[in-house]
């Protein structure tokens, strides 16, 4: 048990975590009544994926992606110096990776955009049936086929 | 990467969600959502991702909530569950 | 009832499916893992290209940024076409343009509340009026300045469109839309997207690739590539940052007032 632990559960807790998270969304967006809850739930279901893909560019010891200004002077000597091929000052271990963090940045604007639209149908929804839970608008339609 | 700071930020994260989820009143549960955005932001400039906890600090935490207020208040603000 | 079952049930075994394979992950904060370094005997992650080489390429230090508009432009392009997309399907959904002889269409409000008329917001809309300019020019820093630290068009487009939002929730919404008014911002998002695709056709006039910004040294009167890619990397943060900037205040606009752009929140 103390083994599982060690190799399984430490090295990953975070990872662990984002998965209770990303239930806890997918429950919502099932089994709750409410549009509005269902939309909170789906956005923490892309959270818990996002947090996912950041986590994995995640360097120990290292630092934010921004080149320092005291590397980059260094750098400059180094390339002046020598020729393009020689080893470069900026060591790759030393930055978090920038690759997920572009990815999962343009990510979280293009989901308030989907959320805006979602919550533009929404509000439709409640203009024509009068109401956000889910069972009685499914009422109110089975209704207007029994009509019809 | 602060592994204590990571894992006091994941455990309101887990609560913020809970509650965000069963509070009845919308208006409180958009508010709620605004402080697991908020948390995000926190969770990720805390991983070196500045640039990302920027973005989630000015949407996540800004916009999406204004969003959902707007659309609580213009629709209904108790919910069955 | 009958759904919180099943969703009990939904969740309980994709969880553990999903724990089972989460074990399996590389460690957290590995710098040797496949996607920071590469797979084992094979080509090394970009990651560790764009890392050491971005200096060299476009002298920007914000690696988020260079990788954000240079190296990855196409992506963030498409992105950007996808928000100004949103903000066209709710106009789609919501919009409602009143005519005389509809008689199905809403009443104006009658009370459109604004300063003068609520003393209850005297305080308020007032701070607000202050802050939003600083806001914007904060916006507008953090829009310039996203080469050299944190930032970029997405932050201070949305910032922007923050500070819209505020004018419109603390006063009223008929005075922001008489200053930044509908026609405007529809303009306005179509006018940054054009200008990301025109700095990107540009390079094609001289026989390069698309969004190849480092043909573009003879329009910006630069020395070398590298300083052109940099300041064409400005260009497309600021078409960026207009698109989002429309569109984060039209749909505030519209989610606020049910479509109807009258009275407000």
């Amino acid at each position: 048990m103390q083994a599982f632990f060690q190799e399984a559960v430490i090295p990953h807790f975070n990872f662990w975590i984002y998965v209770v998270i990303m239930m806890i969304g997918l429950w919502s967006v099932i089994a709750k009544n409410n549009l509005v809850k269902k939309l909170i739930g789906l956005s923490i279901f892309q959270t818990a994926i996002l947090l996912l893909y950041v986590s994995l560019g995640v360097k120990e010891d290292a630092t934010i992606p921004v080149v320092e200004s005291g590397v980059l002077a260094a750098y400059k000597e180094t390339s002046a110096t020598t020729d393009k091929k020689a080893a470069p000052a900026i060591h790759p271990d030393r930055y978090a990776n920038p690759t997920p963090h572009v990815l999962m940045l343009t990510a979280i604007v293009v989901g308030v955009a989907t959320l805006g639209v979602a919550l533009a149908l929404t509000q439709m929804i409640y203009k024509d049936f009068g109401t956000l839970e889910e069972d009685e608008v499914l009422q109110k339609i089975k209704a207007l086929h029994e009509d019809v | 990467m602060i592994v204590t700071f990571d894992i006091i930020i994941l455990v309101f994260l887990v609560l913020a969600a809970i509650i965000a989820l069963s509070v009845k009143d919308l208006l409180a549960a958009a508010m709620v959502f605004g402080i697991y955005g908020f948390l995000i932001c926190l969770l990720w400039a805390e991983m070196g991702a500045v640039d990302v906890a920027f973005t989630e600090a000015t949407v996540g935490a800004g916009v999406s909530t204004v969003l959902i207020v707007a659309t609580v208040l213009n629709t209904r603000r108790r919910s069955t569950d | 009832m009958k759904a919180k079952i099943f969703a009990s049930i939904a969740v309980v075994i994709t969880g553990a499916i999903l724990l089972y394979a989460v074990i399996d992950f590389p460690d957290f904060g590995d710098p040797g893992s496949p996607p920071n370094a590469g797979v084992p005997g094979g080509a090394p992650a970009a990651s560790r290209y764009y890392i050491q080489n971005t200096y060299r390429d476009s002298k920007v230090p914000n690696l988020v940024t260079a990788v954000l508009a240079d190296y990855r432009g196409y992506d963030t392009m498409f992105e950007t076409v996808v928000i100004l997309t949103a903000g066209i399907s709710i106009f789609a959904i919501l919009r409602v343009v009143r005519r005389d002889d509809d008689p199905s269409a809403p009443e104006p409000v009658a009370s459109d509340r604004t300063i003068d008329g609520d003393h209850h917001r005297i305080i308020v809309g007032i701070t607000c009026r202050i802050a939003a300019p600083l806001i914007q020019i904060f916006a507008l820093y953090v829009v310039a300045h996203g080469h050299y630290s944190p930032g970029g068009g997405f932050q201070g487009g949305v910032m922007l469109g923050a500070s819209f939002i505020l004018l419109a929730l603390s006063g009223s919404l008929r005075e922001t839309l008489a200053r930044f008014s509908e026609r405007d911002y529809t303009r306005l998002a179509f006018v940054g997207i054009l200008i990301y695709a025109g700095l990107g056709l540009l390079p094609m006039w001289v026989g390069r690739n698309f969004l190849d910004y480092g043909a573009l040294s003879g329009l910006f009167m630069t020395k070398g590539e590298e300083m052109a890619r940099s300041h064409s990397m400005l260009g497309v943060e600021i078409g960026v940052a207009i698109t989002v900037m429309s569109i984060m205040f039209a749909m505030f606009a519209n989610l606020s007032t049910r479509g109807r752009l009258q009275g407000g929140l």
